[in-house]
């Protein structure tokens, strides 16, 4: 079975490579194929296909399926959550800011980094401690099991769905740009490599996955960098101050520019980027997956140490691409310097790798980009599935009753149905604008699964009523903010005028959903709910001891 | 997973003094990172003029990016320092705690 569907696919990537010539002409955007990184990328499904082969023989029990039997160590978590949380936006995206906008960039990734201690000081040690395969096992620890799975499942199922859909237009269009590939094969090519992955190897598989894309990234990342910065002697004084001299807003780039001008939005921002990633479950169910919470601990300090490094080396690639990429004309259209890039603003680092290493280069990173999507999608694809099959399946439906075999059936096709669902959206959402998507996937994630979180594990007094209308209060609050905002209101829906003036929802959804929490907690006097609180006392002994906690299973 | 070991282990004045020490450092490092980085974008917010001047005269580098830089550094080597005590002094503790729990039990 696994061997046939290897060779359909890789008939899949061989017809994708023959159909791309012919159309080629046809769009605008598209580029020339580039044989380079298609050839490096055949290169990293060929891996990943025997990584799966081998991963998909160790994938007997819903355990290994779901956290890879808990026996990934911390360093390997650590590298895996590094490789979840760096998607190609941030490669290209990020660049892309600090080429335009200078410190900008720097505060946006100072901003996506500062998440990271939080959530070891606060999350990490409770989350392996009380969690099994998703993060609805913490929430629903003590609350009644049916109605707060639910919730969990509906609010996960609500950011999975935004992200991919983001992820999966961003593939097509980048996958077009930079392979010379048909939209439409690129976005299939991605939905069923995804699908290969997680339907046969489970977390296993998506693990490694998520390694090597890391590796990947990091080692193209730091030879770009280092390549451009040769240029400078390696002096970050000659690089600033040639950057400066030659940039439109002179020494204003290091200065903030109007991307914070207003403490709301700056506030907002940091507030979604911070507590949507302590919500985002396929970064949650990355600490299901270690041995205890040591390993766990552990698995953050390397995660946020490759990301940190990572945002500096980006940091670094921005104001080099500012010296040579913004004075080489061959990077602009017509080759007019300061006009518009080739391939848009986002092919900054692809530009700059070109410029320093070649086509060779250029192929590398165009092949990391690539497998970055297919890692982070996997890794979405996953927390999908399992809260289709292990809340809403096992536990809601079935109510603890189903069969082990029955659950994973029950996630395989849940994983496939998502591919589906992903592809089909990918290719209808192709001509729209997605950018506020995963805004809205971050704003779910901050203010529907974050609050609902920490208080279960943090407040005695959270019950299933409080957590419930917390829960929604915040999925609703944010959805409609973002709606009423001027990425969907004016860009989607096309009103002149937004109904709510601000881009971010956090600063306003995360209170309405901890107060609505507390509120109606508070007001539940229901001998249910006194249990609810009475049982905090055995789950507090186990989030601070580890007693009672999922283990490993050995391998 | 019993409760009555759950209870023996709560009863524990070491896991009292676990909870109280762990939490309070915990605490106290999020919220000295949470207090540094929001008022760092305080300033981001209402002086920015200030985060894009030189650290020295004539240096290129600015107030910004060398305290971003350091932001960067400080934070991770706060979370080094939280997981070597936490899998380090507290993990010992807790073990114990467990550990005289089940026997009691026995």
């Amino acid at each position: 079975m696994m061997r046939r569907l290897l060779t359909t696919l890789s008939l899949l990537a061989l017809s994708a490579l023959a159909h791309a010539g012919p159309a080629m002409e046809g769009a605008a955007e598209k580029q020339p194929l580039n044989l380079h990184a298609i050839g490096m990328f055949l290169i990293f499904v060929v891996l990943t296909m025997g990584i799966t082969y081998w991963a998909a023989s160790r994938t007997k029990s819903a355990a290994d399926f779901y956290t890879a039997g808990g026996g990934i160590t911390g360093f390997q978590n650590g590298l895996a959550i590094a490789g979840d949380y760096m998607s190609a936006a941030t490669l290209l995206g990020l660049t892309a800011m600090v080429y335009t906008k200078g410190y900008d960039g720097y505060i946006y990734m100072l901003a996506f980094f500062v998440g990271w201690p939080c959530i070891l000081f606060l999350m990490a040690d409770r989350l392996r401690n009380l969690g099994k395969f998703t993060f609805a096992d913490i929430t629903a620890y003590r609350l009644n099991q049916g109605k707060v799975r639910t919730m969990a499942a509906v609010s996960s199922l609500t950011v999975v769905c935004f992200y991919l859909i983001a992820q999966m237009v961003g593939a097509g269009q980048l996958i077009k740009l930079l392979f010379g590939l048909d939209y439409n094969i690129a976005v299939i090519v991605v939905g069923a490599l995804m699908m290969v992955y997680v339907t046969f190897g489970g977390m296993i598989a998506t693990t490694w996955v998520q390694i090597i894309k890391a590796c990947m990234l990091l080692f193209g990342g730091t030879l770009v960098m280092l390549l451009a910065l040769s240029q400078f002697d390696f002096s970050y004084t000659k690089l600033v101050s040639a950057a400066t001299e030659l940039h439109a807003n002179g020494f204003a780039l290091l200065t903030p520019g109007n991307l914070l001008s207003d403490p709301v939005t700056a506030i907002s921002l940091c507030m979604g980027l911070m507590f949507g990633t302590a919500g985002l479950p396929h970064i949650l169910m990355r600490f299901f997956t270690v041995t205890d919470a040591k390993e766990a601990r552990k698995s953050v300090l390397y995660a946020s140490g490759f990301v940190g490094y990572f945002f500096n080396v980006i940091f670094l690639m921005g104001l080099a691409a500012i010296l040579i990429v913004g004075q080489n004309p061959q990077f602009f259209e017509g080759g007019v310097v300061g006009g518009k890039l080739i391939g848009g603003g986002n092919m900054v680092v692809m530009h700059l790798s070109q410029a320093v290493g070649g086509n060779m280069l250029l192929g590398f990173l165009a092949a990391v980009a690539f497998a970055t999507i297919l890692a982070v999608v996997s890794g979405l694809a996953l927390a999908g599935a399992s809260a289709i099959s292990h809340d809403l399946y096992a536990r809601v439906i079935k109510k603890g009753a189903a069969t082990e075999a029955s659950e994973m059936r029950v996630s395989k096709i849940a994983t496939i149905g998502l591919g589906i669902v992903a592809i089909g959206l990918g290719i209808l959402f192709e001509n729209q604008n997605v950018a506020f998507m995963v805004g809205l996937a971050f704003g779910i994630a901050a203010a529907a699964n974050f609050p609902v979180l920490i208080l279960s594990m943090y407040w005695q007094g959270l019950t299933t009523k409080g957590a419930l209308a917390g829960g929604y209060a915040g999925l609703v609050s944010a959805v409609l903010l973002v709606v009423c905002s001027k990425s969907v209101w004016v860009a989607v829906f096309h009103n002149p005028e937004p109904l709510f003036p601000y881009e971010q929802p956090a600063i306003f959804a995360m209170p309405i959903a901890f107060l609505a929490a507390w509120l109606v907690s508070k007001m539940d006097g229901s001998a249910q709910a006194r249990a609810e609180m009475e049982a905090f006392e055995d789950q507090f002994v186990r989030a601070q001891t580890g007693y009672g906690a999922a283990t490993a299973a050995s391998h | 997973m019993s409760s009555a070991v759950y209870a023996r282990i709560r009863e524990n004045p070491k896991f009292q003094e676990l909870v109280v020490r762990r939490s309070r450092y915990s605490w106290f490092l999020s919220t000295l990172v949470v207090a540094i980085f929001y008022g760092f974008v305080m300033v981001v917010a209402f002086d920015p003029k200030l985060i894009g001047s030189p650290v020295a005269e004539g240096s290129m580098w600015t107030i910004g990016v060398a305290f971003g830089l350091c932001m960067f550094i400080g934070f991770w080597l706060l979370t080094a320092l939280y997981v070597h005590k936490a899998n380090g002094e507290f993990d010992a503790i807790s073990q114990e705690v467990v550990r005289a729990a089940w026997k009691e039990g026995k």
